[in-house]
């Protein structure tokens, strides 16, 4: 079992003859997923490799059935894109793209709370579910499939550094997904941890966060109430200076909120098993585990 | 990107929001030139630089004569100011703005910004105007009011009333207010805002609402649709180095410390500055060069890094994904025998091809010292820069 993605899900990839579309298509071909259809205006009745490209998301559902979009259109252009998959009634909206203007997302964010589709992201490294489907830039060479390990990170590379330590203590994973380091993101922490609650197969959950907002909070506040299994939090950015937009666009400490303490305190309150040192994280998921 | 005041009111001009009138000075003499235009005394000769607090820290000075005004230009032009924004450290002041004096009855407190967590822009107005706004909110939360509103929606009519009430503004300064707030949302808006500022907004003896500050941060992913805000960058107001790094797209941030580090993705390189600390040493910056990063960036990245001359010892992290940990080696190896080591290098590596990686740096010649694992790599270079 899994979440959000598995091997039934179809994806069709948007700016998909784009050079990282195309070099990205090509890894999660490669891992097995399920790739049917690609979309770039203007090109529809080409192939990017084996796979057809079509002028709009609409047409390429119709002709596919394609339940899963993958975005790696340019800032200026991705949350057109993210609403043409909405609009064309897509389940699952995946956009790794980086650098979207906030004003952009609040709008995205604001029209998509009434609709059905589940965004993840934007400005992440993507969802995997191993050796199932690879919706992302992932490398997927570093999961060990089976579960029973669920794994949610503001992150990219942390998150592959997460991983790899679990893999190397022969921990599988669920699921893994980055929810993206942007201040208005789709999918949160609350989210993925609901979901990994429900799903029989993941006994354990792994949960990444940063510096900057109040995600980690309101997730160990969810914890607490609504989460029976074991947790492992680490956060990121306790040397971070306040102000300072940290790489990603959502890692700032703005005044006293944000903090790395004040983040690691609230799961230290939920119960959460934080992890303080990253390089005994593996260690530490073989003990509690 | 930040702004300076005189800049941000020159915008708001642009957007009929009323400002005092002023002028920006570089030098003492044109300093009177532009105050013996304002029609008469006192003026106010403001320090621009961009940090807050500047008021406490001597910044900012009444002139009740045009003698004054050459004095107290003297006085802060050249000044280093010292806020609780700018660190001990302190700015150098090389420009003031010059603006008449206002017959202040009220000072109030009005920002905008996106809230990140409800995805709507709040509007937030406060009595307490002029004063440390996150010490009012920290002691006195009540004395705060936040209008929130829906993206798709805009600003309507109702959401200006709610926050003029909830001032208790004089009834005949309630429209020019809702005017003045109409014409602030649209800005921010267009302008792809991520704070507007205004502490104090004042309402005169005369019944005028006026922005007597002004302070506008920009989303710097939507710089590339505001061409004409690039030229209001001032590079003096930024750390050199990261002046240099920005011109390569490397995420770079100045710090304290003496460990130098460069890290592939943001919330690795944080977590990496962190266990450097642990390790009981101190980062000396924080330097992403991307999840894909090519090898020439690595080249510019290790190049920045070695020129801030605290760093003692470097750390390199890189987690191979995508980019193979091959092509990351050849990289680092590239920029070490272009660039020159001139202190101790750890290199950790894990990921794709990380053997490969290994055997190229081993085979360089390059003194790097290879870490068998994040925890091993913190030690190690924490006791280089104990020595």
């Amino acid at each position: 079992m899994s979440i959000f993605v598995n091997a039934s899900t179809k994806i069709v990839v948007q700016g998909i003859t784009g050079r990282e579309g195309q070099f990205h298509t090509r890894q999660c071909v490669d891992y097995g997923t399920n790739v049917v259809a690609g979309v770039t205006p203007g090109k529809a009745g080409q192939k990017m490799d084996k796979v057809p490209v079509f002028n709009t998301v609409a047409n390429a559902v119709a002709a596919t059935g394609a339940n899963c979009s993958l975005i790696f259109v340019p800032p200026p252009f991705a949350a057109d894109a993210i609403l043409e998959a909405v609009d064309a009634d897509i389940e699952l909206v995946v956009c790794i793209t980086e650098g979207i203007p906030v004003m952009d997302m609040m709008r995205v964010k604001n029209y998509m709370a009434n609709k059905a589709t589940r965004l993840i992201g934007p400005n992440c490294p993507g969802i995997i579910t191993p050796s199932e489907c690879k919706a992302g830039i992932m490398p997927g060479v570093i999961h060990k499939p089976g579960g029973p390990i669920g794994v949610v990170s503001r992150s990219g590379t942390l998150t592959y550094e997460v991983v790899h330590q679990l893999t190397q203590k022969g921990i599988g994973q669920t699921t893994c997904i980055g929810i993206g380091g942007d201040p208005v993101n789709g999918t949160n922490f609350i989210d993925c941890l609901e979901a990994f609650q429900a799903d029989p197969a993941t006994k354990g959950i792994v949960m990444v966060g940063e510096i900057g907002g109040s995600a980690e909070e309101e997730a160990a506040d969810f914890i607490v109430k609504n989460v029976k299994k074991p947790v492992i939090g680490f956060i990121a950015g306790l040397t971070a200076p306040p102000g300072r937009r940290m790489g990603h666009a959502g890692a700032i400490i703005s005044g006293n909120s944000g903090t790395a303490q004040g983040k690691i305190e609230a799961m230290q309150q939920a119960g959460i098993h934080v992890c303080k040192d990253l390089g005994r994280l593996g260690e530490m998921a073989a003990d509690v585990f | 990107m930040k702004i300076h005041e005189y800049q941000a009111k020159e915008l708001f001009r642009k957007y009929n929001i009323p400002v005092p009138q002023g002028g920006i000075a570089f030098n003492t003499d044109e300093a009177e030139q532009v105050a013996s235009n304002l029609g008469g005394y006192p003026v106010v000769v403001k320090a621009q630089i961009h940090a807050g607090g500047r008021g406490k820290g001597g910044g900012v000075k009444l002139a009740k004569s045009r003698d004054e005004v050459k004095q107290e230009a003297g006085k802060i032009l050249g000044m280093n100011l010292v806020t609780h924004q700018t660190g001990p450290e302190g700015r150098i002041v090389k420009k003031i703005l010059i603006e008449q004096g206002l017959n202040i009855a009220n000072e109030l407190y009005l920002s905008i910004l996106p809230d990140r967590a409800t995805a709507k822009n709040v509007i937030m107005v406060s009595e307490a105007g002029g004063m440390d706004i996150e010490a009012v909110a920290e002691q006195t939360p009540e004395k705060i009011i936040k209008v929130f509103i829906d993206p798709l929606m805009g600003i309507q009519g109702y959401h200006c009333r709610q926050a003029a009430f909830g001032l208790n503004l004089a009834k005949e300064v309630i429209r020019p207010f809702s005017v003045m707030l109409i014409n602030l949302y649209r800005m921010f808006i267009e302008y792809d805002c991520s704070l507007l500022e205004i502490n104090p907004l004042v309402i005169t003896a005369e019944k005028e609402v006026i922005a007597l500050d002004a302070k506008i941060n920009f989303d710097s992913n939507a710089m590339y649709r505001h061409k004409d805000l690039v030229d209001l960058r001032d590079l003096d107001e930024e750390d050199p180095l990261e002046v240099e790094a920005s011109k390569y797209n490397l995420n770079y941030i100045n710090l304290d410390g003496n460990v130098g580090n460069m890290v592939n993705g943001a919330g690795l390189a944080m977590a990496t500055m962190d266990i450097i600390k642990q390790a009981g040493a101190e980062p000396a910056n924080f330097l992403d060069v991307g999840g894909g990063a090519s090898a020439e960036m690595v080249e510019n990245g290790f190049r920045i890094i070695l020129s801030d001359s605290n760093v003692k010892g470097i750390l390199i992290n890189i987690f191979g994904g995508i980019l193979r940990c091959d092509v990351l080696a050849e990289g680092v190896v590239q920029a070490a025998k272009k660039t020159g080591i001139t202190v101790p290098v750890v290199v950790r590596m894990e990921g794709t091809n990380v053997e490969e990686g290994r055997k190229i740096l081993s085979k360089s010649g390059l003194n790097l010292i290879t870490a068998a694992d994040l925890k091993d790599a913190a030690a190690k270079v924490a006791q280089i820069v104990k020595k």
